[in-house]
């Protein structure tokens, strides 16, 4: 089946390159990271955690968001969907390497990354995240190559998947769990010490998850013979909808908790993020722009006919995507962060040899998606013909 | 009432089997909570703990116990680098810092404490250190066991074991925890010989001065002070640090968010 990798148009060798150009170009960087040290990143004693946790929070709600397409099917039989759990399986595998990759860039040791496991430590989350991402990312490799070639044979995928798929489901949303509590328990971060937390990070990645995954569906009808279905993408849209809604409810429980109860120790990063603290507010516009663009664009997605049309989906699905990284990306680091346990504002923005490395990590997840996505069309498309 | 040999095996019986199940249940669902409070009654062992009496330190002082605890430590000074051309500039010194231990503004180093009425209190400078918590957030965060907690109550670091993902920065709740975000050593003029200096990638923080401790000498902190810091054994009745405490009344920092820190402070 991995042959299908290695045979494509000039288009699908032109996109490789350009993927290998942007991790050829990260790599170099991280080389740069490795000799100096951390440093050459934005972060700080203050702001210790950045623009590669972020993406980390961000990308393992991607990866969790497969489940939204697997369990419609193997729960409830619901058989559009037959036709793209391997598209979410895969992105999930992707989503889940570039989470690996993007906690090892961040460690001032790499070459000490084993301590993890060679002294395991139950009490730390750390731990926990580092196994249920790890089970994840085994768990969707398996079982989307297993389905896939059973599909590419035409014979019914062999029994001792089963379990694996049923374990998946639950699987999902734990990853996306055990992330939120690796903030929501630690006892000095105000903005983070929540227990919405980690529901606000399940909703906010059923709704960006399945945006992906349909911006994804668009592009593979659009290059490939495969077309991924028109009631499958209306039925993601309708997920992504309840979700975004759900978010963007979760976020107002989170605003009216902070300020009707009036505790500085929470109200304070609210106030950094949207007004400024101390004369310096640079995350203003852009959360803003993110919690006034989700609730619109959640409030455009009730709309049958701007779901219907696949045009306005597709933007309105972009905007999903956009808001909710704003707001979890860079809006939840460093808002757990500033201000400092004493009360100081030091500000947080990524420097271009980080941007560079983050780009190079992405580059590394988009060739893995690039190549899946490839093997698994054109298994679909010999099956068609 | 009497109770005949049958009857009594029966209750002593039961009564064994409950003794030991409860203990067992208490094992089970809060461990080492028993044997807390068990020690709460008579201490065992020694709890290192410090008091800062503020009404004794003055900021001379307080710069002079930061002095001597960054030097025998060999913590780098990102302003006097060995090569001069090395400078870092201010903005990336705020971020790089190391600080073991350094003097702060009251309302920074207790937020929330502050009220308008007691700015005599703001300009004092309060030293800030590691608070060898009782119960350190740093310690249940650490994926490596690179910071753990002994016997004692000291808060050690494994510089050699860290592998530099500063969880337990985002954990600590008092800022007391620096990286290393670039190679230290350039910016040690003086080794100081007896203790080790650090790599670029990893955490650390003040230790109590363990390696003094355990000689039976008094952190450099305490001997820099003019008698304003005090160190001693929380669990010993006659040791200053319990008088004095007896005595006073004093604070600390964010209590309330149950870590117990052990570094007191008399205002």
């Amino acid at each position: 089946m991995l042959e299908n990798a290695f045979t494509g148009s000039k288009r699908y060798y032109l996109l490789l390159a350009v993927l290998g150009g942007m991790i050829a170009v990260g790599f170099v960087v991280y080389l740069y990271q490795l000799s100096f040290g951390l440093g050459i990143t934005g972060l700080g004693r203050d702001v210790s955690w950045g623009f590669y946790i972020a993406q980390l929070t961000y990308l393992v709600g991607v990866a969790a968001s497969g489940v939204m397409v697997v369990l419609p099917y193997y729960l409830h039989n619901y058989k559009a969907f037959g036709r793209i759990t391997i598209l979410g399986e895969f992105l999930a595998v992707a989503a889940v390497t570039m989470c690996l990759l993007f906690v090892i860039v961040d460690l001032g040791r790499p070459d000490r990354m084993l301590n993890i496991i060679k002294y395991p430590t139950p009490n730390s989350v750390l731990f926990w995240d580092m196994i249920v991402l790890n089970t994840y990312l085994i768990l969707n490799i398996v079982i989307g190559w297993v389905v896939l070639e059973s599909e590419r044979n035409q014979v019914a995928p062999p029994k001792w998947v089963k379990p694996l798929i049923y374990l998946s489901i639950p699987w999902a949303p734990s990853i996306h769990t055990v992330t939120a509590f690796l903030y929501s328990g630690l006892p000095g971060r105000g903005y983070w010490l929540t227990a919405v937390m980690a529901p606000r990070f399940l909703s906010s990645a059923f709704a960006a998850g399945p945006s992906i995954l349909i911006l994804l569906a668009l592009l593979v009808r659009k290059f490939t013979k495969f077309d991924p279905g028109k009631e499958q993408i209306q039925t993601l849209a309708k997920i992504v909808t309840y979700a975004i809604l759900i978010n963007v409810f979760f976020f107002f429980c989170e605003v009216f908790t902070v300020f009707y109860s009036q505790i500085p120790d929470h109200m304070l990063h609210f106030k950094y993020l949207f007004v400024g603290l101390d004369g310096k507010g640079q995350l203003v516009p852009i959360m803003w722009f993110s919690i006034v663009g989700m609730t619109i664009t959640a409030l455009l997605l009730v709309r049958p006919e701007n779901r219907a049309n696949e045009k306005t989906l597709a933007i309105l699905c972009g905007m999903v995507v956009l808001t909710t990284y704003l707001d979890k990306g860079l809006g939840l680091m460093t808002g757990g962060f500033v201000p400092n346990p004493l009360e100081r504002v030091v500000e947080y923005w990524p420097t271009i040899p980080e941007a560079l490395i983050t780009m190079g990590v992405y580059g590394i997840g988009l060739l893995i998606l690039t190549v899946l996505y490839k093997v698994a069309v054109s298994v679909k498309e010999e099956i068609k013909s | 009432m009497s109770i005949d040999r049958r009857e009594f095996i029966r209750i002593a019986g039961l009564t064994t089997f409950f003794g030991l199940g409860g203990k067992a249940a208490f094992e089970l669902l809060t461990p080492g909570q028993l044997e807390a409070k068990m020690a709460q009654e008579a201490p065992k062992g020694t709890r290192w703990a410090m008091v800062v009496d503020m009404t004794k330190l003055d900021a001379d002082t307080a710069k002079k116990c930061v002095a001597a605890c960054h030097r025998i430590h060999n913590v780098p000074d990102l302003n006097n680098p060995v090569n001069p051309k090395e400078k870092v500039d201010p903005e990336d010194k705020v971020r790089w810092e190391i600080k073991w231990i350094w003097a702060d503004h009251f309302h920074n180093a207790f937020p929330g404490f502050e009220q308008p009425y007691q700015q005599k209190l703001d300009h004092l400078p309060f030293l800030l250190l590691c608070n060898h918590c009782e119960n350190p957030p740093c310690v249940r965060v650490c994926p490596t066991k690179a910071t753990f907690r002994r016997e004692d109550g000291i808060v050690m670091m494994d510089m050699h074991r860290c592998i530099g993902c500063r969880y337990c920065m985002a954990g600590c709740p008092f800022g007391a925890r620096s990286f290393n975000w670039q190679d230290p050593r350039p910016f040690v003029k003086e080794v100081f010989p007896d203790y080790p200096t650090r790599e670029k990638g990893v955490v650390e923080k003040c230790t109590f001065c363990v390696e003094r401790v355990e000689k039976g000498l008094m952190p450099a902190c305490v001997l820099e002070s003019k008698g304003a810091l005090l160190f001693g054994d929380l669990n010993s009745p006659k040791s200053n640090v319990r008088q004095v405490l007896q005595q006073s009344y004093s604070i600390r920092r964010k209590p309330h968010l149950g870590t117990n820190p052990q570094v007191y402070y008399i205002v």
